[in-house]
């Protein structure tokens, strides 16, 4: 055991060198002020959250190379010792192949789902009869806080690009992502940023209970958990930006020969469009966090009204990040639906460019709603029209791709396997959880059901049966890619019948309840709602158990499934093109594309070629393609 | 049947799309219809239903039908489909209809909320304080209301068929005024006083409701609203001026106007009693903590809450506006009844 080599020893030392730090820091400035008393644990536990994770990180060499250059030492020969996995212990460093990356974050989100969804669990345990029972108020807002903060920064944000990550760069024809050390680095930023949210459970005063929107000024007034939350997005936010400039720049400048905008597969061009929202949109929530951070840490009043502070301006900043974020969570779904739908329904993806373009203009449009999340705020009313129509006009763009999707499947070969299932059932039940969208972009009904139960079935409607959806629906499809080994279709087939028919008695009941008046985020409700919730916590427990079935047919196929032929689905786009796993650094010889990623059923057509030299004599460098297809 | 199976498709789904709605009406969404607000809403979410249906039943009817016709059968394995790659009109047409569809119910949300958010016409309008603090709703009728002093109620009482505006006002953190029956709400903001207007049309009782999550009794900061007569509305205004407790009353009457005064607060909501068989678990336990404890004490511990906080409970919790909802007489019964319960 060393103490010198990154590692984790090396890491165990920096958060021990961290927490010392903020003591220091912490007494010697209170000292100094003649502040009492002069060991303040509040105040070293929120310098600490931010210290030992950095110490975390440069202990476990994620920084390494940046410092040697940085001080004018030799930095390390690039030997390739970074890259590429051997055995398990590879997945716990600081891995610079994208495609350990890539399973590093899968795994890692799983996780987190599975904690998320024990959650929801205890929640649904608790509701399932009017009263208390199991837990009391405080832990209880805690538990559904750390659910959806859990779910949506450790789970659903990274696990798509944990996804991307992994086919990225073999779809474009790339050896690896643009910055393999920054990718290193913002996958380490993930754990950190969960088990930090997680450890706010043994804070005194119990975990951050203000819901994942941490409003203020609850959240500037609440026990000392809710930094928890307030640092633990810092974290996650960094990772999230990182990655995006990562994929922005990797799909600018690193495409194959002849991979022009017009021949990326539309998972690229969904991971482009995610990653414009996420450069552009995080910072704001990063921004929100740190005006609680110094309401609560430095007495700065940006949120108590009796000193001048604004109430409603943390909403506002914090739905300019959070309503994009809705489609950081599905842009890359859908590319994955696009994906699957063109290999499985054996056509072109019909409208092809119709499909970019409207990617794009969800981005646009995605900056222009964020304030019908606050039509019951008190803010300005006359806002309220204009954000309820640029809102109801997002269906425009989203009803394309949903048409599209249709129009694919007609007249196709579909194979209803279970990638194949769970697209489908993704087609269906975000067509549901759009509609309902659109019923809450009307303000009048809006104004009844904003914090009710039927906010809570759109949103899982969305989450679940869209986000979630296109999630086990890649995982099933790419499974052979990444493990070499094919995964137990009959299982596959259990798990979605079973989730699809509880997730929807969990959440259809929902909106019935919401619009009968039960608030959301309540312990206890009034008893005419016991029945239906009952049913709906009976459900959700069906929801948890099919996961298992999930997670069993995963361990089970990675160790011991069939193996895996190179190309089991018969697709074109590159990653299918080289072996399951692919080859250490990808392609053995760059790939040359001449033509579109999804010509099934056109006679002799290919996307990418491989060897001649001909055809690379004649082909544009990437980044200076013509457009065409 | 074989030979049009497009046109089976369609049939099948007009017929799926009729019954959907059929469905979707029969089902009673709304709570009680208790205010012109409500019936508006109500009839708005009626006409998305009616918009929604169809185009869910086309998505999934599409799907079966695609399922059906063209699943992969034996013999297949190794075919693809037609190398279709678009259709400029389809396309022009769903992107220009649902356009349409939007825009129609944009305007018609539109024209409903200047509707439900219009003053009255005519008649007088009813201006009501709400404020709300953790975990309690407190209401205040102006002197122009009660024609005397300014009445300060946890109890709304409400006469029907008059517009009534309310002031929205908190001093701690963000709550949601909401009566579900009335179909509309509104956050209290600290620093803000907000409005909104309803009419009711129904007499009965209701409950009032947080939206809004504002801390650990949440889930409890429930009142409620008693719509009745103009003329028992005005009865209950001059009934509010006398006290409820008579100077000079007997012991026993006390503590039973305490035990009336502790329900009718929502004392329960927050604080376990066995007397009053309320198990609220937000603050301590009275059972245990007021046991010998004497009036004096008991009384701040009312009026003043954070003055003396039991072990394991936070400051700022509890509401601290009880010295000016309740009168000395009240007090004292709530005093009177508590010492008697917890003896």
């Amino acid at each position: 055991m060393s103490f010198r080599a990154p590692g984790f020893p090396r890491a165990g030392l920096g958060i021990l060198v961290g927490v010392g730090l903020a003591y220091a820091i912490v007494c010697s400035v209170r000292a100094l002020y003649g502040w009492d008393p002069v060991v303040d644990g509040d105040a070293v536990l929120q310098v600490a959250l931010i210290a030992a994770p950095l110490g975390f990180l440069i202990g476990l060499g994620a920084f390494d190379y940046w410092f040697r250059w940085a001080i004018g030492a030799p930095t390390l020969p690039e030997d390739h010792s970074g890259h590429g996995a051997r055995s398990w212990k590879d997945y716990f460093r600081v891995n610079t192949d994208h495609k350990v990356i890539g399973v590093q974050y899968m795994v890692t989100s799983f996780v987190f789902l599975g904690i998320g969804g024990m959650f929801a669990m205890l929640v649904r345990a608790e509701l399932a009869q009017p009263g208390m029972q199991f837990v009391d108020p405080n832990a209880f807002n805690g538990l559904f806080s750390v659910h959806a903060s859990v779910l949506i920064f450790l789970f659903i944000i990274p696990v798509f690009a944990g996804i991307a990550n992994y086919v990225l760069p073999l779809m474009i024809g790339a050896p690896d992502m643009a910055f393999p050390r920054l990718n290193a680095l913002s996958f380490w930023l993930l754990p950190v940023a969960g088990v930090m949210m997680l450890l706010s459970f043994l804070a005194p005063g119990g975990a951050f209970a203000t819901g994942w929107t941490a409003y203020a000024p609850l959240s500037t007034e609440a026990p000392i958990g809710q930094v928890f939350f307030t640092i633990g997005v810092q974290f996650a936010g960094a990772s999230s930006i990182a990655t995006a400039l990562n994929f922005l720049v990797t799909i600018v400048t690193m495409r194959a020969p002849g991979m022009s905008f017009f021949r990326m597969p539309l998972l690229v061009w969904a991971n482009f469009a995610t990653s414009l929202l996420v450069v552009i949109a995080t910072p704001f929530v990063a921004a929100s966090q740190f005006f609680v951070l110094l309401d609560r840490a430095l007495g700065f009043n940006f949120f108590n009204a009796a000193k001048g502070g604004d109430v409603l301006m943390y909403q506002h900043v914090f739905w300019f990040y959070s309503h994009p974020a809705v489609y950081i969570m599905m842009l890359p779904g859908f590319g994955i639906i696009s994906e699957i739908i063109a290999v499985k329904a054996r056509k072109p993806i019909f409208g092809y460019r119709m499909m970019a373009f409207s990617l794009l203009a969800i981005v646009v449009l995605g900056f222009t709603v964020w304030a019908h999340h606050m039509f019951v705020s008190g803010m300005q009313e006359w806002i309220r029209v204009p954000m309820m129509i640029t809102t109801a006009v997002i269906a425009v763009p989203t009803g394309i791709k949903i048409f599209s999707w249709l129009a694919t499947l007609w007249r196709g070969v579909l194979h209803l396997d279970t990638p194949m299932l769970f697209a489908l059932g993704f087609l269906t039940m975000f067509t549901l959880g759009g509609i309902s969208g659109v019923t809450l972009a009307m303000v009048p009904f809006d104004i009844h059901v904003s914090d009710t139960y039927y906010i809570v079935a759109h949103i899982h409607y969305v989450l679940f049966g869209g986000s979630l959806f296109t999630i086990f629906a890649g995982v099933y499809y790419w499974f052979p890619k990444i493990t070499g080994r094919m995964y137990d279709e009959r299982l596959g087939r259990w798990h979605f019948w079973t989730t699809f028919v509880a997730f929807n008695c969990t959440f259809a009941p929902m909106h019935l309840i919401g619009i009968e008046g039960m608030p959301r985020r309540v312990a206890d409700y009034a008893e005419t709602f016991a029945g239906w919730n009952l049913f709906i916590s009976i459900a959700s427990f069906v929801v948890g158990l099919s996961t298992l079935i999930f997670v069993y047919n995963m361990v089970t196929s990675w160790r011991a499934g069939v193996r895996a032929p190179a190309n089991p689905w018969r697709a074109m786009t590159l990653e299918w093109q080289v072996s399951s796993p692919p080859p250490i650094f990808n392609f053995d010889t760059i790939p040359t594309v001449v033509g579109g990623p999804y010509e099934y059923g056109v006679p002799g057509a290919v996307h990418g070629v491989f060897k001649d030299a001909e055809v690379k004599t004649t082909a544009t460098p990437a980044g200076a393609a013509p457009a065409g297809d | 049947m074989r030979r049009h199976p497009t046109a089976v498709m369609v049939v099948a789904g007009v017929i799926a799309s009729a019954i959907g709605i059929v469905l979707a009406l029969a089902i009673e969404w709304f709570p009680t219809v208790a205010a012109t607000q409500t019936k508006k809403i109500s009839t708005l979410y009626d006409v998305l239903l009616i918009a929604s249906v169809p185009i869910f039943v086309l998505v999934v009817t599409v799907v079966v039908a695609a399922v059906i016709r063209f699943r992969m059968r034996p013999g297949q394995e190794d075919q693809d489909g037609p190398p279709i790659h678009g259709n400029t009109r389809l396309e022009v047409i769903w992107t220009v209809l649902p356009a349409l569809l939007i825009l129609g119910l944009c305007t018609y949300s539109y024209i409903v909320l200047e509707d439900i958010e219009k003053a009255p016409a005519a008649a007088q309008e009813l201006r009501i304080g709400v404020h709300g603090e953790q975990f309690a709703w407190t209401f205040t009728y102006p002197e122009e209301v009660t024609g005397g002093e300014e009445l300060t109620t946890t109890e709304l009482v409400l006469p029907v068929d008059r517009s009534v505006r309310f002031s929205i006002t908190t001093a701690d953190v963000i709550h949601d005024f909401w009566v579900p029956d009335f179909a509309m709400k509104l956050d209290a903001v600290p620093g803000l006083t907000t409005h909104y207007r309803v009419t009711p049309t129904r007499l009965g009782t209701y409950p009032v409701v947080c939206a809004e999550l504002c801390g650990l009794g949440h889930s409890v900061m429930r009142s409620r609203v008693r719509v009745v007569e103009q003329a028992e509305f005005e009865r209950w205004l001059a009934e509010q001026s006398t006290p409820a407790v008579e100077e000079g009353a007997g012991p026993d009457e006390q503590v039973a106007a305490g035990k009336q005064i502790f329900a009718s607060e929502g004392c329960g909501g927050c604080h376990t009693l066995a007397d009053a068989g309320s198990g609220g678990q937000i603050g301590p336990n009275l059972d245990d903590v007021l046991k010998g404890v004497d009036e004096a004490k008991i009384r701040e511990d009312i009026v003043d809450p954070d003055a003396q906080i039991a072990a394991g409970y936070g400051a700022g919790i509890m509401p601290s506006t009880y010295g000016q909802t309740l009168s000395d007489s009240e007090l004292d019964a709530l005093v009177a009844y508590l010492k008697e319960a917890t003896k």
